[in-house]
């Protein structure tokens, strides 16, 4: 249940080692085209602003030949975006930037036919911390303030979050289970709706990932209550941790990029080794420290077992939430 | 007065020579990109976002809020000269300048677009100045239901028009929203109406394969079969005063659909998930039910090109504020600029305005600059567009069946998209032959993916309560109307039928 980023911690820097000597190589091979940069979520959104920041590094830092052309594929909890990469026609020119409706949607949709292991690993950006924020307007500074709120309105208290099955809706539903709340749950397209219909007090929680509501912290609308890290966050010291409270879970999403399936090995080298170079560039470190993401570096090898790792663990997590 | 000094030193920003050599250039694109069928500003801005690190943030937002600006004049110049929308938000222009155009009355459907284009980007400018930070905050009033009742209404009116035939009307509405259901249900993510289990349908139908369908191709089979081959193309003279008279003639008859495109296409951008494409086909859809001639509309009404031009350009305008203000991005245009604002370095949202004035008030400043070199700029190749139209139809047709095929491949670089196109052309033809109005379908495809989530959430909100649409006083307000325009022609309709019965009778 728990996502042990500690132990890839560690393997990082060697992860970084290890794809280094690939970068002579991987000059071998070459864009001929745009490359389709497939989101797996609207436009907005934390998957989002992540990947239009992958790309602006990029592009900055002229690490490719071809340009990045982000496409947007939000369709089905992602299940839009798995389908046109798996399909994709020119596999070594389509990338897909993952969260974690990569491990879920597939699961929740077996008709699909995709198995995420057919995918190219290519890299892990790090992972993003959940949040539980309430408007300031509504008053609530501390969780049991939001627990007692929630149970006073019985089945009346609205969370917004992204579709059902998803990272918002697993952790809302952990969060209820936990403390016996009834939450009525709004689905909705993408983080950033989300975010919004919070600060114009549509809902009344979300949990969404800070840099999808950092803009109204920064301005005094939202109040985060509760992190859902293993550690307090840095950019919210005061804000505890739900396993300070006695709860053992944690929750992340990845911010990974993986390469459709039956790209060739050249092609996928190429790619890690512009990534790794994302990666390392001063603009993701600082974007990884201001918006409160976590690093968690892996190779190939540990992308596809962390992949089915998370796999089994989300199985654990969707039974939960239909149970 | 403290705005108007802000606005002034950031419009001095944009006459910079730097900035203006890139408002220019911007602009110049945009209305090259905006005019190829398939590309809109999207694309443009997506292409384009790389280079804008060869300048300082301020003249990258500038130039990329040009080619915004641009695109939205051009997208009217394919719609008008070939038919065929050359973005999903110039949709609506072709319903009603392909037909004035083919009047040989093109110069005047084009001049028509631009100086909508221009009166609804200045109104857009002015309102944006004066009250952005004011309506950052009705933006986010609109909840699932308020945005739902907005839809219902945008629906009414389209329904609710004179002339046509209201039950084939309501056919064309009831196409459009299946075909929009098409692909994954956002609410719970299953897959729906995947016909034949092809996995093409799994993506959804894209608007603007429909469009292109039915306007490119289909459009192209009309006159071919009207005119048995020989479509007397039309030749026009332009000359410098005929603009003039042209733009008079605009002013004239085109007034009120300026008026409702502008205001209507700002408020309309400005809420979350609709953005040009939405506020066009709305004001599209006011205009003629205001209009005291509703039956004129689609036979080359001015009113009908003024309304949509001057609205895409308004709401473009209209997204860019709940992208600045609370860092949210209104269409998908502004969510590529919204990246390109995180990746200079800014944060955008609610304290932007105060930490980053300059770059506020430069990018402010850019649109009125903008707006006035978008309209000169395409005024001057206005002939170069008529000039495209002097060819043989014999010519053009296939150079219409090209473009339809390229760009509704370039959308999406899926060749499934291009069979859809085909079948919807030849579709669009024969539905046209029995005299069924296709607009509404294109409006459905376009606002029933944006309705049919916002039904589920608030009914959600409610536990399944239908009143939650009445007792929240702006849905309230906004649904009350919607129902008055849908049961008067219903009424209307039974009255007749009763006259017809006590005719026969007697």
């Amino acid at each position: 249940m728990l996502i042990t980023k500690r132990a890839f911690l560690t393997l990082s820097c060697a992860a970084i080692a290890a794809t280094n000597p690939g970068l002579a190589l991987a000059q071998e091979w070459q864009p001929r085209r745009p490359i389709d940069f497939v989101i797996m979520a609207g436009p907005g959104g934390g998957a989002d602003q992540i990947a239009r920041f992958i790309q602006s590094v990029a592009e900055k830092m002229d690490l490719s030949r071809r340009p990045l052309v982000p496409n947007n594929k939000g369709g089905g909890s992602g299940a839009e975006a798995l389908l046109h990469v798996s399909a994709a026609s020119d596999p070594d020119h389509t990338i897909l930037v993952t969260l974690n409706s990569f491990f879920t949607t597939p699961l929740r949709q077996d008709n699909l036919g995709i198995d995420i292991q057919t995918f190219t690993p290519i890299a892990m950006m790090g992972v993003d911390p959940f949040v539980l924020w309430v408007h300031a307007k509504s008053g609530i500074t501390t969780v049991d303030q939001f627990v007692e709120k929630a149970r006073a309105m019985n089945g009346e208290f609205v969370m917004g979050g992204t579709g059902t099955g998803q990272e918002d809706s697993i952790v809302i539903a952990f969060l209820s289970g936990a403390y016996d709340l009834k939450i009525k749950y709004i689905p909705y397209d993408g983080g950033g709706a989300v975010a919004r219909d919070l600060a114009g007090q549509q809902v009344m929680a979300t949990v969404n990932n800070p840099a999808e509501a950092k803009g109204f912290y920064e301005a005094g609308d939202f109040v985060p209550l509760l992190a859902f890290s293993d550690e307090r966050l840095m950019a919210f010291p005061d804000v505890p941790t739900i396993r300070e409270l006695g709860h053992d879970f944690s929750y992340y999403n990845q911010r990974a990029v993986v390469g459709a399936p039956g790209m060739s090995e050249e092609a996928a080298e190429y790619y890690r080794s512009v990534f790794t170079k994302i990666y390392e560039s001063e603009d993701w470190q600082g974007y990884l420290a201001s918006e409160s993401l976590s690093p968690l570096w892996m190779n190939a090898d540990e992308q596809r077992a962390y992949w089915a790792k998370e796999v089994e663990s989300h199985r654990a997590l969707l039974a939960a939430l239909d149970s | 007065m403290e705005i108007l000094s802000l606005l002034g030193s950031g419009m001095l920003l944009a006459v910079q020579p730097l900035n203006l050599l890139l408002i220019l250039l911007g602009v110049t694109v945009g209305l090259f990109i905006g005019a190829m069928p398939g590309l809109g500003s999207v694309n443009g801005v997506a292409i384009l976002l790389p280079i804008t690190f060869l300048v300082p943030p301020t003249g990258a937002i500038i130039f990329l809020a040009a080619i915004y600006y641009g695109a939205m004049y051009g997208g009217a110049i394919s719609s008008i000269t070939l038919g065929i929308p050359g973005a999903s938000t110039a949709v609506a222009t072709t319903f009603d300048g392909r037909p004035l155009a083919r009047q040989g009355r093109a110069s005047l459907a084009l001049v028509t677009a631009a100086l909508a284009s221009f009166v609804g980007g200045s109104v857009a400018n002015v309102i944006f100045t004066l009250f952005a930070p004011v309506l950052a905050s009705v933006a986010l009033s609109f909840g699932p239901p308020e945005i739902f009742a907005l839809m219902l209404l945008a629906f009414a009116t389209f329904v609710g028009l004179g002339g046509d035939d209201i039950a084939k009307t309501i056919f064309s509405i009831c196409f459009g929203l299946v075909l929009g259901a098409v692909g994954f249900d956002q609410i719970s993510g299953a897959p729906r109406l995947v016909l034949f289990d092809i996995t093409g349908f799994l993506q959804g139908i894209g608007f603007l394969v429909l469009a292109i369908g039915v306007y490119g191709i289909g459009e192209m089979l009309w006159t071919i079969e009207e005119s048995r081959g020989e479509v007397e193309s039309s030749n026009p003279k332009m000359t410098v005063r005929g603009m003039a008279s042209d733009a008079a003639e605009a002013t004239r008859k085109g007034w009120r659909g300026m008026t409702i495109g502008s205001l209507l296409g700002f408020f309309v951008g400005i809420l979350p998930a609709a953005g040009a494409t939405p506020a066009a086909l709305m004001s599209y859809g006011v205009a003629k039910m205001t209009s005291r001639n509703p039956e004129e509309f689609g036979q080359g009404k001015v009113d009908g090109i003024t309304a949509p031009e001057s609205a895409n350009n308004s709401a473009s305008t209209g997204s860019m504020l709940p992208m600045l203000t609370l860092g949210i991005p209104g269409s998908p245009t502004t969510a590529i600029l919204l990246g390109g604002m995180v990746m200079w370095g800014l944060t955008p949202g609610p304290r932007l305005f105060l930490d980053e004035p300059e770059f506020v008030w430069g990018l402010i400043g850019s649109f009125y600059i903008s707006n006035i070199a978008a309209l000169l700029i395409n005024l001057a190749f206005i002939p170069v567009f008529i000039w495209m139209l002097r060819m043989p139809f014999s010519i053009l047709a296939p150079m219409i069946f090209v473009l339809s095929i390229v760009g509704g491949y370039a959308a999406m670089n899926d060749m499934f998209d291009i069979w859809l196109i085909l079948i919807f052309g030849i579709g669009a033809f024969v539905l046209r032959r029995f005299d069924y109005p296709l607009a509404p379908a294109v409006l459905a495809i376009v606002l029933g993916p944006i309705a049919e989530p916002t039904l589920r959430q608030s009914l959600l909100l409610s536990s399944g309560d239908l009143s939650i649409f009445l007792t929240r006083p702006i849905a309230g307000t906004i649904t009350v109307v919607a129902l008055i325009l849908i049961f008067l022609p219903a009424l209307k309709l039974l009255r007749r039928g009763g006259s017809k019965r006590g005719d026969k009778a007697a």
